[in-house]
């Protein structure tokens, strides 16, 4: 049962090996020259400006979640549409108690002031 | 139908909750609600034990017997033990005149504990812990909820021993009192095992009695001799009898109520109990019953002779509740356990009157406790003289009052009884007439001729409050009476006592052998057929009118040593000095046993701290601990903070299960 | 494209009415919280607490018969109630224990906190009743997201922030673990259902032994492992213990743990049953090292919370002995120490709630010193707690490691009960310590405790009066127990 994993070791070694091969031989074949330039995050293109670290508003980050816990409901919506039929005053009772649920979520994040710019 | 039986000791356990949690408040607020709570719930818990005593009295004897079992207390493997308990004659005799007394002494301490502001509250709870707790003991159907009984008896006791904590001497009597009783305590433990192992070899795994005692044939006579010794070794404790009776003397440390309750009429009559409760076991053991009897009669005779010298009024009854035990376990072995019960029944009377009379004089006397410095008191608290002066009659055997059927009949079986032995009744015969000589010195002494102590004391001597005497006057009453229930044959009588108690007692020898089938036992079955020859009534009454004489010669003795001719006393001590000096000193036995036993158990405790303890077992202790606080400096390391090396850790555990299981399959 | 065929599942709503009343509570908590305009008052609280014993009063009442529902997604056997019954306790306390301590930290006192608090325990009851792997996978992860918020409720306290970030780093890789191990179960016996692969292995001897099941094992080992604080998953333990803040603490250590471990029983027994051969050696020697473990780092620590933290762990060892010793006895004996380790652990975590002050908490030891006399009440229900923990009797701490460590000499792991033995002997040092610093120590500086409310007073009383009664009647509560075993054999 095992030897069917045969090749997936091969590959693996063969990859391991490779890696390792190419780093070892080029830092000891190549000639190493050290000048400003080379330290810099991309040596080529745009000369970098400014702090590398940039902050952003937290603000994105609350939005970003707020759009994918709504946007994620609107996907559980699609199979729903299409069995509606099927599930007839049932299901949709059960998707009526989904969005209530997630309506609280929403009072809240509103109340919260989370969805105020300023 | 007795299903309410859970009620008796639930009213204490109530009172207790109360009075322990929110007693101070209570007491600051209002303080007779304090003792409204303890009475009653005593109160409440002997009305209750009244009518199941009278409901079980409708029934016919064999019916007699009922258990109820409450909840599953603790189970574990084969152990399956349950808080239930059981009625029968035995139970509720013992619960009818313990929760009586207790009932009546809980009244009495109104008044004598009424001047102990603050902590009034607290002799209370202490009472009515006591009082569970002995409840549990006698209604317990099984050996471990009696052994419960029995440590919160011991524990009240120290409680109450050294209620006056501040005095010195106080607190080293009640943990004189609570380290005897450990001894004690130890052996029950260690017999209750042996039997419960030796039973389980044959497949009863139980502690219950309705299972322990119908096979008890199954054990070797070995065992059982081993397991009545262990047992007795425990009631030597409880109930004092040589050689760990030291702590009783000294427990009157306590306030007077506590002497009477605890230490006269309830707990030290436990082992009593106990041995009649297990009278079976003991019936099984010829040896066994033996060594009771000659320990009982030597106590007897022993305590006695101590309180023939005593001053203090209530060592005076300390040694003579020792004796009065000795007594009992007399009577228990040579086999007439109803005989020791029914002396058990009558001493609970004249001895809680006898003690709480001595607290009345004492209440009188300001707290004076020394005889030489009474005397008098006959005219200023003549309720006390009367009631102390019948109890004293009781207790020395005249006929008439319940001491003397109960005593008079002990005597009788020690004499007559297949275990009896002449010599037994002899030392009996001897101790009654001490007893009588020394009762009536106290009585001489407190209540007649003049009054010697200082002016100031004079001045408020006066008789005790309405609640400390009604229950005197009723105690009283019951001394009196109290022997009629068991009047024997001999004087006209039916002895409807033994007959209440044949249902418990009467799972004799004989009906044991009949399931033993003849097995190694025979040799105990011969002894029972010495019984067949009954001594002539004749002869009973013989030994009756001796045991009278000799009490009234006792009575006489003390009448003219301390009434008639008041320099006699000293002009004996002067003469028989040595004895004196031995009987005053109570034979040296505590001295004897702090050279022989406190002492070098001190010298080997010193040996095992300093040496084994300091030395090898601190340096090993240290030795580990210092190895562990190595390991665990090191082990701190590794939790070093940082999340990497923890969820590297993760990784390693993984791998290592991950190992783990592979080479299982490899394997 | 042909329609797939789709059929509605039967639901029973009675099945999951305690977890239904959670939910609701928590959902009108968090209404609550941002719509009221008074925030002082311990109103909120009081309002979940009506919802936990509600939920607790459901599950009581809701009879003893064995239901299975949502497609096999729920059990709802006499185990789960015992565990759902061990949860409202803990949320119980929890909160009763949170309504003081909003005086210390005042953001605790909000809608959030206490819909957090009452969805983790909408978890930690699934977990008691999960019938499926990914029902315990779902639980597992409602239980601690919770609770990963709510470790680092106290935001101004950099420990706090730490401790919740610290907690969710770790528990979100050993969830991992726990996910890919549920994955190969499921490669190995094509179902996720508890029972069905219980079945299947019995009638697939083979596969007991397939390295993909194996491999499943282990995973799932870690990731149960690392809930339940086991060696060696078990660093974060004093990390996030120490903190969060101390009412969270406590319902992490208890409820947690109690249905981690519920969730490890059921999976383990049920479904696992065949293995149960192969895992007992690794099992015994990851028991023995998480008791000596914890026990042997707890005497170091100087901070008390950070010693009750790995005195948590030493309990897991405990609880483990009895995994390894399986069997009747042994379970019920762990239901029975998991409720006993609630109350006495609650408890001191309450003690240590209602010593702090203003601006942070009194956690190190020394401050302890003196306060035995200086507040006798406090000092008697701690020493409780401790000489439970310790295992002395007549206390439930002591009842649970006799009936777990008997049940471990019955199946014949004689050495590791002695070694288990040995473990509460060295525990014994450092919860003695707590009391001898309380009782024999000088106190350095003067520690004035806040003016406890009502609640936390309860708390404590509920907490001692449970330990001393597990500890002196344990019949009753080993009984209940001993008949949530019956399924799972």
């Amino acid at each position: 049962m095992l030897t069917n994993y045969i090749p997936v070791l091969v590959m693996i070694l063969v990859g391991v090996a490779f890696g390792v091969f190419s780093v070892v031989v080029s830092s000891n074949l190549g000639p190493l020259r050290r000048f400003k330039v080379k330290k810099e995050p991309y040596e080529c293109g745009m000369k970098t400006q400014g702090a590398t670290y940039v902050q952003t508003p937290i603000k994105y980050y609350v939005v970003a979640l707020l759009f994918l816990v709504f946007d994620l409901e609107c996907v559980f919506m699609y199979p729903w549409a299409v069995h509606y039929k099927k599930l007839g005053l049932f299901g949709f009772v059960e998707m009526m108690v989904f969005i209530a649920i997630l309506f609280v979520c929403y009072l809240y994040v509103w109340k919260k002031g989370a969805l105020e710019w300023e | 139908m007795f299903d309410y039986v859970w009620l008796i000791p639930v009213f204490p356990a109530i009172g207790v909750l109360i009075n322990g949690f929110l007693g101070k408040r209570i007491e600051k607020f209002n303080k007779s609600i304090v003792h409204w709570v303890a009475c009653g719930a005593v109160g409440l818990s002997f009305l209750v034990t009244c009518i199941i005593f009278f409901q079980m009295l409708g029934l016919e004897p064999e019916h007699r017997f009922y258990e109820f079992t409450c909840f599953n207390w603790i189970s574990g493997g084969v152990l399956q033990t349950y808080v239930a308990y059981q009625i029968d004659p035995l139970s509720m005799l013992m619960c009818m005149f313990v929760t009586g007394v207790g009932f009546l002494i809980h009244v009495y301490s109104i008044g004598y504990m009424a001047h102990d502001e603050g902590r009034y509250y607290r002799f209370f709870t202490y009472l009515n812990l006591f009082m569970f707790s002995m409840i549990n003991l006698i209604l317990a159907n099984n050996f471990l909820l009696m052994f419960l009984g029995w440590e919160g008896v011991g524990m009240c006791s120290y409680l109450l021993i050294g209620f006056w904590f501040s005095e010195e001497a106080n607190a080293v009597a009640g943990k004189k009192a609570f380290i005897t009783n450990r001894v004690g305590d130890f052996f029950f433990i260690v017999g209750m095992l042996v039997l419960f192992c030796g039973l389980g070899e044959h497949g009863v795994w139980s502690f219950q009695f309705s299972r322990v005692f119908p096979n008890v044939h199954l054990l070797s006579p070995n065992t059982v001799t081993l397991v009545c010794l262990l047992f007795f070794a425990g009631c030597t404790a409880k109930s004092a009898q040589i050689p760990l009776y030291i702590w009783l003397p000294d427990a009157m440390a306590g306030p007077t109520p506590v002497s009477a309750l605890i230490h006269a009429a309830t707990m030290v009559t436990s082992g009593v109990y106990m041995v009649a409760r297990s009278n079976i076991l003991y019936s099984l053991s010829p040896f066994a019953m033996g060594v009771v009897a000659v320990v009982g009669a030597l106590t007897a005779l022993f305590a006695a002779s101590i309180g023939l010298a005593q001053n203090d009024i209530k060592k005076v009854l300390a040694y003579s509740t020792v004796s009065q035990l000795g007594y009992m376990f007399l009577g228990l072995g040579v086999g007439a356990y109803a005989a020791g019960m029914f002396h058990v029944l009558t001493h609970s009377f004249f001895k809680a009157l006898l003690f709480m009379g001595a607290g009345s004089v004492i209440h009188a006397m300001s707290g004076e406790q020394d005889m030489r410095l009474m005397g008098g008191l006959r005219k200023k608290t003549p309720i006390t003289f009367i009631t102390m002066f019948i109890a004293t009659l009781a207790i020395a055997g005249i006929p008439g009052l319940s001491g003397f059927f109960s005593k008079d009949e002990i005597l009788w079986q020690a004499y007559s009884s297949p275990h009896g032995h002449f010599l037994l009744w002899l030392t009996g015969a001897v101790a009654a007439g001490m007893t009588a000589f020394y009762m009536f010195r106290l009585i001489f002494m407190t209540f007649y001729n003049e009054n010697r102590a200082p002016e100031d004391v004079q001045h408020h001597i006066h008789e005790s409050p309405k609640a400390m005497t009604v229950p005197l006057m009723v105690l009283a009453v019951l001394s009196v009476i109290g022997g009629y229930l068991g009047v024997p044959h001999a004087l006209g009588g039916s002895n409807r006592f033994h007959k209440f108690l044949d249902p418990v007692m009467g799972m004799g020898p004989d009906k044991i052998f009949q399931k033993a089938a003849g097995g190694s036992l025979h040799h105990v079955a011969e002894g029972s057929h010495v019984a067949a020859h009954h001594p002539s009534l004749f002869m009973e009454y013989l030994l009756m009118a001796v045991s009278v004489a000799i009490a009234l010669i006792g009575i006489y003795i003390a009448y003219v040593m301390y009434v008639k001719k008041r320099d006699l006393p000293e002009k004996l001590a002067e003469k028989f000095r040595l004895l004196h000096r031995m009987l005053f000193n109570k034979w040296y036995v505590d001295e004897l046993y702090t050279l022989v036993i406190i002492r070098p158990f001190h010298g080997i405790s010193n040996f095992f701290w300093k040496i084994i303890d300091v030395i090898m077992i601190d340096g090993m202790v240290n030795g580990v601990a210092r190895v562990v606080g190595w390991g665990s400096s090191v082990l701190r390391l590794i939790q070093s903070g940082y999340v990497q090396c923890y969820a590297v850790s993760i990784i390693f555990g993984t791998v290592a299960l991950l190992v783990y299981y592979f080479l299982k399959i490899a394997g | 494209m042909d329609m797939l065929e789709f059929v509605v599942p039967e639901l029973d709503f009675r099945a999951i009415l305690p977890q239904i009343i959670l939910a609701i509570t928590a959902l009108t908590v968090l209404l609550t919280g941002v719509f009221s305009r008074e925030k002082k008052g311990p109103a909120i609280g009081f309002l979940s607490l009506a919802g936990v014993a509600l939920s607790f009063s459901a599950v009581v009442f809701s009879g003893s018969q064995t239901v299975s529902s949502f497609s096999g997604m729920l059990t709802n056997d006499s185990f789960a109630r015992f565990i759902s019954m061990i949860v409202c306790v803990v949320a119980l306390l929890t909160i009763l224990i949170s309504i003081n301590y909003r005086k210390i930290s005042p953001a605790i006192n909000s809608g959030e906190y206490y819909c957090l608090l009452l969805f983790a325990a909408l978890g930690m009851m699934f977990m008691g009743s999960a019938g499926n792997l990914l029902m315990v996978f779902v639980a597992l992860e409602t239980m601690s997201i919770s609770i990963y918020a709510l470790a680092g409720f106290q935001k101004q306290r950099e420990k706090s922030i730490e401790s919740a970030l610290k907690y969710f780093l770790l528990g979100a890789f050993a969830s991992g673990f726990l996910l890919y191990g549920f994955a190969l179960v499921y490669g190995a016996t094509g179902t996720m259902d508890i029972v069905k692969i219980g079945r299947f292995l019995n009638d697939h001897p083979l596969v007991v032994h397939s390295p993909l099941l194996l491999g499943g094992v282990a995973l799932m080992t870690v990731g149960f492992g690392f809930k339940v604080a086991m060696f060696p998953f078990h660093m974060w333990t004093p990390d996030v213990y120490e903190g969060a803040p101390t009412s969270v603490t406590a319902f992490m250590a208890t409820g947690v743990k109690a249905a981690a471990f519920a969730a490890l029983i059921r999976v383990f027994y049920v479904a696992l049953g065949s293995l149960q051969v192969d895992m007992t050696q690794i099992m015994w020697v990851i028991a023995l090292l998480t008791m000596t473990v914890g026990n042997v780092v707890a005497i170091a620590q100087s901070n008390i919370k950070r010693m009750l933290a790995y005195s948590s762990i030493a309990h897991a060892g405990y609880l483990l002995v009895g995994f390894v010793a399986g069997g009747e006895l042994a379970i019920s004996g762990m239901l029975f120490y998991l409720l006993g380790y609630a109350f006495m652990n609650l408890g001191a975590f309450g003690v240590i709630a209602l010593l702090a002050k203003k601006d942070g908490e009194y956690t190190e030891l020394s401050d302890f010193a003196g306060l035995g006399f200086k507040y006798p009440a406090m000092g008697l229900v701690m020493a409780v707690f401790m000489f439970s923990m310790a295992g002395i009797p007549p206390t439930a701490g002591f009842m649970g490691k006799f009936y777990i460590f008997t049940a471990a000499i019955n199946s014949g792991f004689i050495w590791l009960a002695i070694f288990g033995v040995i473990n509460s002997v060295i525990s014994i040092y450092y919860y003695l310590r707590v009391i001898v610093t309380m009782y024999f120590k000088e106190p350095e500086q003067d520690i004035v405790m806040l003016t406890p409310t009502g609640a936390i007073i309860l708390a404590l009383v509920i907490a001692a009066a449970g330990v001393l009664f597990m500890g002196i009647l344990p019949s009753s509560v080993l009984d209940i127990a001993r008949n949530s075993t019956t399924l799972i054999m």
